[in-house]
């Protein structure tokens, strides 16, 4: 047992490992290696591993960690700002795309029950597939990303009262009794107002004192607890794991861990449904498929063609950037894993033959491999075409969300603090990364959105929005951090200004090393206004006059620093320029001092 | 003793540098019922307290404002002074409450200083105009705040004046400032030595 199962994941990770780069580097993306090395693993191809349900079975918790992360990024108030693009979009793209599909099944002279089941089941899109594809082309923030991203989370809801009417349609299953409904439907209500109460009162608390215990590895064992409980939970009243671990999602989304569980979790999401991509490939059964051919490759071009085409005409109706519906249309014109579960239902219930669920089953494994396919093709169309026009993808960053536009603040101790309360104050956005878990609640308290992580990772700086945020402030304590910090947000967001705190001037000189201009020593304005007031307050000196020396001081100051600069590595160079500055410095103030002695009241009277 | 009812709002970027305007500063301190405020030694920073500031000028009934000449106006701080203090419907004009003019019936007395002599300051002159043509827009903000103009005490020359005029001119300065306070015979007879 334990021996088949690591013979099995080698195999996976063997076909990942050769497949994936391998398509990667042809040009065709992560999702159609994945597909591939499925195939050739698969019962039809190599025959490495017999059983596909069981890999597809347990890589669908893929897409339920997939929706639990979706759900985290989704605040219940952006959720509700949601409700026009996820409702409007989403019911018009399944209402229009199953009822065209139904009627078009109709036409052909199938029996309107099947027609029905096949149209709903159909108008469903990959959520794997398609958010894979969007995620590879950075299309998330676009409004095309966005139009994908609610209409599939209106399909995941969708998909629950499809699945519950479809037994509805079949031979009425041994009588269930209305008491039994009653009871199901209380049992989902207790359930998602545990969950509700569960997770504010219960998992946030457990959460901060597992985090306080900085054991990283049982944070992330927690994580994967929680979601897997909740998905069971859900599963054991009857709804879809993944709207259950969805909801769970969403209701984390407002806590400060949300980064930091986005960050644990994403492996696992990865590399799911990584495996369910494979687990998809081996399912394709290539024994119906051979059998009849020419039907099932008429059934998967008419059943694109058709869906394709009404999600374009939806298309135009959305607000996109021209040459954006093609796109759009393409991402979402595969049936999706909740088509295997409404074909399943179905056949249980008597609607489907085995027969016609399994060639539908087929139908559906393959849009999702041509999906990818046809995605490629269209990159390279469109690459030409942009390439013919001069520029490409110009202007995208204006396609950027305007309520996104943030302020990230790296390290909220008493310097990010400060800066962190000013720019508050001043009406800007704040997102805040900080490691201390004590100091995240304490904050929070006062009313921070504050979230727990450490920002040096650079996945938690791409979950907290670094691609849409208008600059960084490192006020990290350690230098190192710091120093990491601020080469990998150099390497990957080469456009995010950044502000950094200085603890001392070799700190200074490492930042400019690394390209950053706008850099403050903690202490210096502190330490000379103190100075100010020992002039002023202490020996009496007049306070403009005391102010103008200090301006020159800090002037003079920051140049002496900036000349040093080259010498900073050569210790010894260093250390003399250092002297040589301090020295030069005193004599500029001295001459400066003399200059305003002598001047008597030459020009002021 | 009294509360001041003179403020005496004193702007001298370089005081160590001045020969007459800090004298003046000085007696005008050492004066009962006159207050001074300092404004670069208060405000190095120019982040003036406007609403302190409004409250000493609703408590004072004669407003001097004491500074050199320079650039045909007053130093910057007391322009700042004057963005910042005399706010719309509090300074002119009618606020929200139906209140206005709050400095209404008080006076405004400018004491300055020039660098050049008043040869320099009529037409064909080195400054072109007669020197009360400078004058023109710090007497028409007193005028729109309801205040009463009085005859400016100017020394022009300042940087080059002799000892004994700096002198006679302190001794002006404190004498009519005496008199607007309403002292003046017991400043008399406390200065006759």
């Amino acid at each position: 047992m334990e021996h088949s199962l690591l013979l099995n994941a080698c195999v996976y990770l063997a076909a990942a490992v050769i497949a994936v780069p391998l398509s990667k580097r042809l040009g065709m993306g992560a999702v159609l290696g994945y597909l591939v090395a499925g195939i050739l693993i698969g019962p039809y191809g190599f025959k490495f591993i017999g059983e596909a349900e069981d890999a597809l079975h347990f890589a669908e918790f893929g897409v339920v960690l997939l929706l639990f992360l979706i759900g985290l990024e989704l605040e219940p108030s952006r959720l509700w700002a949601l409700r026009r693009p996820i409702f409007g979009w989403g019911g018009a793209q399944v209402g229009l795309v199953a009822a065209v599909l139904f009627g078009a099944a109709l036409l052909a002279g199938i029996d309107w029950k099947l027609a029905l089941i096949a149209g709903l089941g159909l108008s469903l899109s990959s959520t794997a597939i398609a958010l894979a594809s969007l995620e590879e082309r950075n299309l998330m923030p676009t409004p095309a990303g966005q139009a994908s991203f609610s209409i599939l989370l209106f399909q995941d809801i969708a998909a629950i009262p499809m699945i519950a009417i479809v037994p509805l349609l079949g031979i009425p299953e041994e009588a269930g009794g209305g008491g039994n409904a009653w009871i199901a439907v209380v049992k989902v209500i207790v359930v998602l107002a545990g969950v509700v109460i569960g997770g504010r009162f219960l998992v946030r608390p457990l959460l901060r004192f597992i985090a306080k215990t900085d054991a990283r590895e049982i944070f992330t064992a927690f994580a994967l607890l929680l979601v897997i409980a909740i998905s069971l939970l859900m599963q054991s009243v009857g709804m879809s794991m993944a709207l259950g671990a969805f909801i769970a999602g969403v209701l984390l989304a407002d806590s400060e861990y949300r980064h930091a569980l986005e960050t644990d979790l994403e492996p696992f999401k990865g590399l799911l449904l990584g495996l369910f991509f494979i687990a998809v490939g081996m399912s394709v059964d290539f024994g119906v498929f051979l059998a009849r051919p020419a039907i099932v490759l008429g059934l998967v071009a008419a059943f694109l063609v058709l869906k394709i085409g009404v999600l374009y005409g939806l298309s135009r109706a959305f607000d996109m950037a021209r040459g954006q519906h093609l796109q759009f249309a393409l991402i979402l014109s595969q049936g999706g894993e909740f088509a295997f579960v409404v074909f399943g239902a179905a056949a249980t219930a008597r609607v489907f033959s085995e027969e016609v669920a399994s060639t539908l089953v087929v139908v559906v494994a393959l849009s999702m491999v041509v999906t990818p396919l046809v995605l490629m093709a269209y990159d390279r169309l469109f690459a030409r075409r942009q390439g013919a026009q001069g520029k490409k993808g110009a202007g995208k960053a204006d396609d950027i969300e305007p309520n996104e536009d943030h302020v990230i603040i790296a390290g909220f101790g008493r310097f990010g603090q400060i800066v962190g309360r000013f720019l508050n104050v001043a009406g800007v956005k704040l997102t805040v990364l900080d490691h201390d878990p004590d100091q995240v609640d304490v904050l929070r308290r006062f009313g921070f959105k504050v979230f727990y992580g450490d920002a040096t990772r650079a996945d938690l700086m791409r979950a907290a929005g670094a691609a849409r945020a208008r600059a960084l402030v490192v006020a990290i304590d350690d230098i190192e951090d710091s120093l990491a910090l601020v080469e990998s947000v150099r390497r990957d967001y080469p456009e995010l200004p950044i502000f950094a705190r200085a603890r001392n001037v070799t700190h200074y000189y490492q930042l400019m090393d690394r390209g950053v201009h706008l850099i403050e020593r903690e202490t210096f304005e502190a330490a000379v206004k103190l100075g100010r007031s020992v002039l002023t307050a202490g020996l009496g000196q007049s306070a403009y006059r005391t102010r103008q020396t200090a301006d020159k001081f800090r002037k003079y100051n920051l140049q002496n620093i900036l000349a040093v600069y080259p010498y900073y590595k050569d210790r010894d160079t260093y250390v003399s320029m250092a002297k040589r500055g301090r020295d030069e410095l005193e004599t500029m103030i001295a001459r400066d001092r003399k200059a305003v002695e002598d001047e008597t009241g030459q020009d002021w009277d | 003793m009294t509360a001041p009812t003179i403020l005496v709002l004193y702007a001298h970027p370089a005081p160590q540098r001045s020969p007459v305007n800090r004298r003046l500063a000085e007696a005008a301190r050492a004066m009962p019922g006159v207050a001074v405020q300092d404004l670069y030694e208060l405000y190095p920073d120019f982040d003036i307290d406007a609403e302190h500031e409004r409250s000493l000028l609703a408590a004072a009934h004669v407003v001097v404002l004491l500074h050199p000449i320079r650039w045909y106006g007053m130093p910057s701080m007391l322009k700042e002074w004057m963005d910042v203090v005399l706010r719309p419907g509090w300074a002119y004009g009618v606020d929200a409450d139906g209140e206005t003019q709050s400095l209404h019936g008080k006076s405004c007395w400018l004491v300055t200083t020039t660098g050049s002599g008043p040869e320099a300051y009529q037409a064909g002159a080195l400054h072109g105009h007669p020197f009360d043509a400078f004058l023109l827009p710090i007497r028409q903000a007193a005028v729109l705040c309801g205040m009463d103009w009085l005859a400016p005490l100017v020394l022009h020359g300042a940087a080059a004046a002799p000892d004994p005029v700096i002198d006679a001119h302190v001794h002006e300065f404190t004498r009519r400032l005496a008199g607007y306070a309403g002292q003046t015979a017991t400043l008399e007879a406390g200065h006759g030595a």
